[in-house]
């Protein structure tokens, strides 16, 4: 045992002696991913995170990513495409195609009928960006956004498509890059954890896809690294409220009394590892006020409300949930990872992308504005995305009114805007179908290289050893889109 | 690495003579691990990755830069050392560099002549005797390994724990739940001599049915087995008479050769039995894809990469998923060889998409295990009735009559025939309805068929009975026509290359031209007593299992890049027993909980934990947390609330509200079990693997989408809110309390000294004593000023609360018995 060790412990040995509830006042040094009985591949520092990280200059100190799940159309919403107004119906080029494969849904349709957008289109902002009519408050915030509409992805499917996003591989396994995010740069709270996930459901008629819990897995990382979820009912983080009958002095007074009882034992065994369990204990202790305060709505003002919408009201909706994320960047949460389900939209694209747009545009424009007036936004980078884009072809029947649309991951578009994001620009373009890309592609590794770039961390060095080797996020692939970058 | 294996067998006599004679660098322990990690990447195994056409790994094709005997001319060392940041090696790009100490290894070694050494895992288990040591210490051969490198150390063991600590040690390690006070008491103060009375507790433990649960929660793990299909909605499945048959293996103390053949190839044996044939689900346990629109050939080749990679894990301890794209970059797994082995596994009639409780043949309706023995018997006296009626049905006078008959149906008695055929028209019957007709008439209108059906009725129904409590299970089948494996360029589905046929590696011994090729043929050649790896990679396990790390630390990765064994002539020794002893794994683990290594205590000084901080050289107990299961196992046990009943379908015990709501599609409510269900061993929970049980998970259980064979241990505030706040394991404090009021003796301190050999296995000390006792103090002065809080607390969870106990006293006593559930000793293995 190293001698400031024992010196730690000798000066704490007693200080929950009194059995008062002051646990707050201790300073503590092993925070949320501070103690693992695994070892990781490099020393850790006192706040967590990896000794030299950040080693890039660091544009961005956190990360928002509303993660539209089930597949947004880009074509519906973003890449205008006036060149196919009139082919309604008209069969798929097979040159434009070029063999490209098909899921199972539409692999056996003798035709692949074009369907144009029923959408409207128009240019807003400075930037001029074209947005469709369905979003018109994002409409209002573009010139702080730059959209990328070259993004694309090897998956077809929604399981393997997102864990491609999030975790870099299509099958389970690796860790989401919110928990590499955290083993690399540690956590900025002491009294939350670093990587919070909030999952909101989408109004859509359609069925939605679900998404698993291994989106935010911690893979091979130790698992103080998973995201933590918070729930839509009942304890917003699980277990985190006291049990039936016993109050917030008796709680303290358990949990000193555990670290009493635990610092004799460990006088006795000399294991390290005990510390680090009643410096966890205590840090559960203090969660259990942090958690509560950073869930309660109530001291947010009317015209907050106001600006998130209505439903930011509502516990559990995306409105709420936007609302919820920038109060975890005021206090520090290192990585916050919305979900929300149901753009899957195999049957009818105008009914139902309509509908998910009202659930989620006027609070996505809100939290932009909400943190550039608190003067978070130049360092919280905001990404906005699905797992793929849809098809231009219907599926099965359609109409110009009413029409689904397959997966498709050739091409679809994401959204970028805070720090180190250079706002007001599109990036890549598609051709004419929305079928390729054609200029500026973006890879999904790309993608994550980028992001790990604005926080600081060059991708090829974020690495961990596991099963013999060195793994990263991005695999032996990605390179960052620097033309995207602000000031470059 | 193409190394042929007599080569290799010659060149292990050649370097058993050469270490003898003197060599202080050994390639395997000095060199290897530098040009793997440093340099094999691009100078290795991999062709296509392979840079200026030099390779490191064959002593061959690297002499040309090494200049054996002559250091300052070899370029390999010119360049590792070279300041010219354009010319030194690796590349800076890498992010790796040889370090000054590295360097001078490269060029002792190369001084030396620049011998390579087969990597010591592809090599048989050499045949060592046990050092000899003099040493009172030394219980048992194990210990002799032990003793001797810590005597080179110049270290000393630790004694031996007292006896509370080893029996709750011994009784966790074995069966994952603790001792009874009985138990404890039974042993402290057994007159007999400690090594006397310590074996009858651990003979006593090895023939417990909880060993058999205890060690399939681990096996569980390695085969990725879950009671969902864990993609997308993820539906339920029901393989649980697959788990049933691991726990009823170890029980049985099935022989681990016959453990592995019958979970590989078990329906390939002659006249498998069910029990083979069930044992194969071993190979279905993978996820499997339901998602709309997937395509089945990608995925069936998913499924069967699966299986491959598993076999390579678990068997083999290799990395077998590197080669799936390219050759290995480390070890000698060529692409090749990665679809030689997924040819064994290519080969069953699957569909590639299906779900696993009703599509993804082949399937097998199997009763459950209880009720195996009385299904057999009724099968017997099925199968020669069952043959009696068919032979009326096939007889030549049969299809007049039934023709007749079909063709005299009046209204009336179409209306008393089977739903099935009322159902549907009779001028619309087609050969399904003709054939259920048929039946129908054979067993209740034919005078001869009806003769039978008589005593045949009451034995089908029992079958039937059995049946629907059993389940539906995946297993193994072999297709007749064997189908085509293929090279996958880049691993992909659709870009098949050349053909290839089942086999194994040629740098492993070869599989004897009498064994069958394919999955029996493979068994036998894992089990074969020459085969380097399977033994030395189950013991390992084993050894993980009971000392919390592994002598190889990687448990899954025996390769190049895998950490060397800390103690490998002990791991040999024992390997070689091990097969000896013919596969005997109670004797295996009798064994190595009786040696004195094992019994150490688990006390650390400053020094030593400077010295060896994690434990490898074992100058002392394994002290580690718990596993998930273990801890909450623990809890039910010690408050009295566990259900010991085994086996049958997985039940829900407490799960927030919510959790399957929120992520499964279609949104499904979790409904938990009332009752027993609640209080089942953890091995018996639903693992759904969309939302695995919280209580597990966070307390780091693995995942089991895929198999995992190595062990994670973190310490995060989530655990103590679980363990402070879950209604479990509130509930599990309350019954302990009641437990301790009702079962224990009148007064205070003995209550608590009570509850802390319940749960500790031990009084507690005088200071624990004191500090208690001031707990419930203060919890009583609380809960008497505020009933209904106390009303509040020990009403958590669904039994019963006891009448018969003052309320305010139980609450108190089931705040301090929170305090001692959530102790780090308590959920310590020490």
């Amino acid at each position: 045992m190293h001698p400031e060790h024992i010196c730690e412990r000798l000066t704490r040995r007693h200080f929950l002696a009194s059995g008062g509830v002051n646990l707050g006042a201790a300073a503590l040094a092993g925070l949320w991913g501070g103690s693992t009985q695994a070892e990781g591949t490099a020393a850790r520092s006192a706040v967590g995170g990896l000794e030299g990280m950040p080693s890039l200059p660091a544009r961005a100190k956190r990360v928002i990513y509303l993660f539209q799940s089930g597949g947004p159309s880009h074509l519906d919403l973003f890449d205008y495409k006036p060149a196919i107004k009139d082919r309604l119906g008209e069969d798929l080029p097979a040159s434009v195609r070029m063999g490209q494969r098909l899921t199972g849904f539409t692999k056996d349709q003798p035709t692949l009928p074009v369907v144009p957008t029923k959408f409207r289109f128009a240019q807003h902002g400075e930037s001029g960006a074209w947005l469709s009519e369905v979003l018109p408050y994002t409409a209002g915030v573009v010139d702080d956004i730059c959209f990328v509409k070259s993004v694309h992805t090897e998956a077809i499917n929604h399981d393997p498509a997102r864990m491609f996003l999030q975790t870099g591989l299509q099958l389970a396994g690796r860790p989401s890059m919110g928990a590499w995010v955290c083993y690399g740069l540690g956590s900025e709270s002491r009294d939350l954890p670093g990587f919070l996930v909030l999952l909101s459901h989408g109004s859509c008629k359609r069925t939605p896809q679900p998404v698993s819990v291994r989106l935010w897995g911690s893979g091979f990382l130790p698992s103080q690294y998973q995201g933590v979820k918070l729930q839509p009912a009942g304890d917003p983080i699980l277990y985190v409220s006291n049990p039936a009958g016993v109050d917030r002095d008796l709680q303290g007074r358990s949990v000193g009394a555990i670290a009493q009882l635990n610092r004799l034992n460990a006088d006795l065994y000399g294991d390290p590892e005990i510390e680090a369990r009643v410096q966890q204990y205590e840090l559960a202790f203090r969660m259990q006020s942090s958690v509560p305060e950073l869930t309660d709505l109530s001291g947010e003002s009317e015209a907050t409300f106001r600006l998130y919408g209505e439903e930011s009201r509502l516990r559990g909706t995306y409105a709420a949930n936007c609302l919820l994320a920038r109060r975890m960047v005021e206090r520090g949460v290192r990585f916050i990872q919305l979900y929300h389900v149901g753009w899957d939209h195999h049957e009818d694209v105008p009914r139902d992308l309509t509908l998910q747009c009202r659930d989620t545009d006027q609070a996505t424009a809100a939290l932009l504005i909400d943190l550039k007036q608190r003067g978070l936004l130049d360092e919280t980078l905001v990404i906005w995305g699905g797992e793929f884009g849809r098809t231009v072809f219907s599926q099965g029947k359609y109409t110009a009114d009413v029409y689904g649309r397959d997966h498709h991951g050739r091409c679809f578009t994401m959204w970028f805007a805070g720090g180190g994001i250079r706002g007001g620009m599109t990036y890549g373009a598609t051709d004419d179908y929305g079928y390729s890309v054609v200029e500026n592609p973006v890879h999904v590794h790309d993608v994550q290289a980028t992001i790990l770039h604005l926080l600081g961390i060059d991708h090829t060095r974020l690495t961990y050893h596991f099963q013999g080797r060195e793994f990263r996020l991005t695999d032996v692939h990605g390179h960052v889109v620097h033309d995207i970058l602000s000031g470059a | 690495m193409h190394i042929d294996w007599r080569t290799a067998m010659i060149l292990v006599v050649l370097l058993g003579h050469a270490r003898a004679g003197s060599a202080e660098i050994s390639f395997n322990r000095d060199i290897r691990p530098i040009l793997s990690d440093k340099c094999f990447a691009c100078h290795g195994p991999d062709a296509r990755a392979r840079e200026a056409e030099l390779r490191l790994d064959v002593r061959e094709e690297a002499l040309r830069v090494l200049s054996p005997g002559r250091p300052e001319e070899s370029e390999l060392l010119a360049r590792v050392t070279a300041g010219d940041p354009d010319l030194v090696m690796p590349p800076r790009k890498t992010h790796k560099r040889i370090t000054p100490r590295e360097a001078e290894r490269l060029r002792e070694w190369i001084a030396a002549g620049a011998e390579y050494e087969p990597h010591w895992s592809f090599l048989p288990p050499r045949d060592i005797a046990p050092p000899p040591v003099d040493s009172e210490w030394v219980t048992n051969d194990i210990d002799r390994f032990i003793m001797q490198r810590l005597q080179r150390l110049g270290l000393q063991p630790s004694p031996l724990a007292d006896r509370s600590t080893l029996i709750r040690r011994v009784t966790l390690d074995l069966t994952g739940l603790p001792p009874s006070p009985a138990e404890v008491t039974a042993f402290v103060n057994d007159p007999a001599p400690l090594d006397e009375a310590y074996e009858r507790v651990v003979d006593r433990l090895l023939a417990s049915p909880r060993l058999g649960e205890h060690l399939a929660w681990h096996w569980l793990d390695a085969a990725r087995y879950g009671d969902s299909d864990g993609y997308e909605s993820d539906p339920l499945r029901t393989m649980w008479p697959w788990r049933d048959w691991v726990v009823e293996a170890f029980n049985r103390n099935l022989p681990y050769d016959q453990f592995i053949i019958e979970q590989l190839a078990g329906d390939l044996l002659p006249q498998p039995t069910l029990r083979q044939r069930i044992a194969t689900g071993f190979n279905r346990n993978h996820r499997l894809n339901n998602e709309g629109g997937i395509l089945p050939e990608e995925w069936l080749v998913e499924y069967v990469c699966d299986r491959t990679e598993t076999t390579a894990t678990v068997f083999l301890g290799l990395t077998w998923g590197c080669a799936r794209c390219h050759d290995h970059k480390y070890d000698p797994i060529t692409q090749r060889d990665y679809y030689r082995l997924f040819a064994f596994f290519h080969n069953l009639p699957e569909i590639g998409n299906g779900f696993g409780a009703s599509t993804a043949v082949p399937m097998l309706d199997v009763p459950r295990l209880e009720d195996l023995d009385a299904f057999l018997a009724v099968q017997q006296e099925y199968e020669p009735l069952d043959r009696e009626q068919r032979a009326v049905a096939e007889a030549e006078d049969f299809e007049p009559r039934f023709q007749q008959w079909l063709s005299g149906l009046d209204a009336a008695a179409l209306e008393s025939l089977p739903k099935e055929l009322r159902e549907t028209p009779r001028d619309k019957w087609k050969d399904k309805q003709l054939q259920a007709a048929r039946e129908h008439y054979l067993r209740h209108v034919d005078p001869a068929g009806r003769a039978v059906e008589e005593r045949l009725a009451p034995v089908r129904k029992r079958s039937e009975e059995l049946l629907r409590r059993g389940a539906k299970i995946m297993v193994m089948e072999e297709l007749s026509q064997p189908r085509p494996t293929h090279i996958l360029h880049r691993g992909a589905y659709d870009q098949p290359g050349e053909e290839v046929s089942m086999g194994t590696p040629p740098w492993l011994p070869p599989m004897q031209p009498d064994w069958p090729r394919n999955r029996l043929g493979l068994a036998l050649w894992l089990v074969s007593p020459e085969h380097p790896l399977t033994s030395r990679v189950a013991v390992n396990r084993f050894w993980q299992l009971l000392f919390g790390t592994g002598l190889v630390k990687t448990p899954e990765d025996f390769g190049l890049q895998g950490e060397p064994p800390s103690h490998p002539e002990l791991l040999d020794w024992l390997a070689r027993r091990f097969i000896a002893r013919g596969w005997d794994v109670k004797g295996l683990l009798k064994e190595l909980v009786m040696s004195s290594t094992y019994r150490q205590s688990s006390v650390v000084s400053p020094e030593l934990l400077e010295r060896d901080p994690a434990n490898r050289l074992l100058a002392r107990g394994a002290r580690y947390r718990l596993p998930a299961a273990v801890i909450r196992d623990q809890a039910l046990a010690v408050s009295g609330l566990l259900v010991e009943r085994m086996g049958g379908p997985p039940v829900k015990p407490y799960q927030p509200d919510g959790l399957w709501q929120d992520i499964i599609k279609g949104r499904p409510v979790y409904q938990r079990d009332k009752g027993e269900g609640l209080y089942r061993r953890s091995l018996y929970t639903l693992w759904r693997r969309a939302v695995k049980p919280p209580e597990m998970t966070l307390l780091d259980a693995n995942e089991r989408d895929v198999c995992t064979v190595s062990l994670r241990r973190t310490n995060t505030p989530l655990q103590a809110l679980l363990l402070l706040n879950d209604v479990a394991f509130v509930e599990a404090a309350r019954a302990l309390g009641t437990r301790v009021l009702r079962e224990g003796p009148p007064t205070d301190p003995e209550r608590i000294d009570y509850a802390c050999l319940l749960v500790l296995a031990r009084p507690p000390r005088a200071e624990e004593q004191s500090l208690l006792r001031a707990e419930l103090a203060a919890a009583r002065e609380a809960y008497q000023a505020r009933p209904a809080e106390a009303q509040a607390l020990v009403s958590t969870g669904d039994s019963t609360v006891p009448q018969d106990v003052p309320m305010e006293e139980l609450a108190a006593y089931t705040l301090v018995a929170r305090i001692l559930l959530n102790l780090d000793e308590t959920i310590t293995r020490q």
